[in-house]
């Protein structure tokens, strides 16, 4: 703080700044209790999604395992190592709040979007179909998943971020403003007031001689 | 025009495989940390990895550096095993670094 010069140029330039890091302030502010609601909101939808995908996923292996407990290995592969239908993913950006958060939307191409099944059924068996069947439901969650995880951590981070400004700008740079100020208003009024007694001192003198020099 | 990848334990890529997603199947560390080096090169397809649970325990410090990244999301899936929690454990952690403290349940 001892390095601000006391004159009025550097107290009129710290006024605006003080008003300018106050505005600052309360528009961070707002936009950090923007950020936690939709967060929050953010943070629930996801909770929700990651039990529905858990128990999906789950329950889709298990499927799998009973098929490959009732097919040969080989037969497990070939029947799904060359898929029908191939997935491609469409990445568009929405802004929440400037934060660019992805929303991802898939296609299909090959084949209907209804016909899951890569395989013949003649050699394969029912527990397979629906083990896929099962897997298909849940990937629909799955991409929703993801859209909101990723969502969720990219506002987290913009929440961090303007977490710490709001607090920089409360704690350090608006007190120190403020007591620069204080400091500077002080040392003027000081030098106001020692020119004023310098003044009516030398009146004083200046008085005194003119009328000792009279008489 | 992106693309999803699946990257997991033989037995857990399978089933995506059928779906029309590229799997990657990696049964150890060593191979897995390679293969998801390359999905994640800056002219990789992949808009969307999910890793299986098991396999991003010894990851994890590469899947954090994409945690900022609009372009990749890295999901974790359970795996053939059930679920250990690691996901709801990103959850966990995006919460902490927003509300800058632990919340309960």
């Amino acid at each position: 703080m001892a390095a601000v010069t006391p004159t009025r140029m550097v107290l009129n330039q710290l006024k605006g700044r003080l008003k300018t890091a106050q505005r600052g302030h309360k528009l961070l502010k707002d936009k950090r209790d923007e950020l936690m609601r939709r967060f929050l909101e953010i943070v629930k939808r996801n909770r929700e999604l990651r039990a529905s995908v858990e128990a999906g996923v789950t329950e889709a292996y298990s499927a799998l395992s009973r098929a490959s407990a009732v097919m040969s290995t080989e037969m497990l592969e070939q029947a799904l190592f060359f898929p029908r239908t191939s997935v491609e993913l469409e990445v568009a950006y929405k802004s929440v709040m400037s934060v660019p958060v992805p929303e991802y939307s898939f296609s299909t191409t090959g084949g209907s979007a209804t016909e899951i099944y890569p395989y013949g059924f003649a050699q394969t068996s029912g527990e397979l179909d629906e083990a896929l069947y099962k897997l298909a439901l849940v990937f629909s969650d799955m991409l929703e998943l993801a859209q909101v995880e990723k969502t969720m951590q990219l506002l987290a981070e913009e929440i961090e971020k303007t977490r710490r400004r709001v607090n920089a700008l409360e704690y350090v740079m608006i007190p120190e403003m403020e007591q620069n100020i204080k400091y500077i208003t002080m040392k003027l009024d000081e030098n106001d007031l020692s020119t004023k007694i310098r003044l009516m001192k030398v009146k004083d003198m200046v008085l005194k001689q003119a009328h000792d020099f009279k008489t | 025009m992106r693309k999803i990848a699946v990257l997991g334990a033989h037995d857990t890529v399978v089933g995506f495989k059928a779906l029309g997603l590229d799997t990657f199947a990696a049964d150890d560390e060593g191979t897995a940390r390679a293969i998801f080096k390359k999905l994640t090169e800056p002219d990789a397809p992949y808009g969307i990895i999910y890793v299986e649970e098991g396999l991003a325990i010894p990851l994890e410090s590469e899947i954090a550096r994409f945690k900022d990244d609009p372009s990749v999301a890295v999901i974790l899936i359970p795996g053939r095993n059930g679920s250990l929690g690691l996901g709801s454990g990103a959850l966990q952690a995006a919460i902490e670094r927003a509300v800058g403290s632990k919340l309960d349940n």
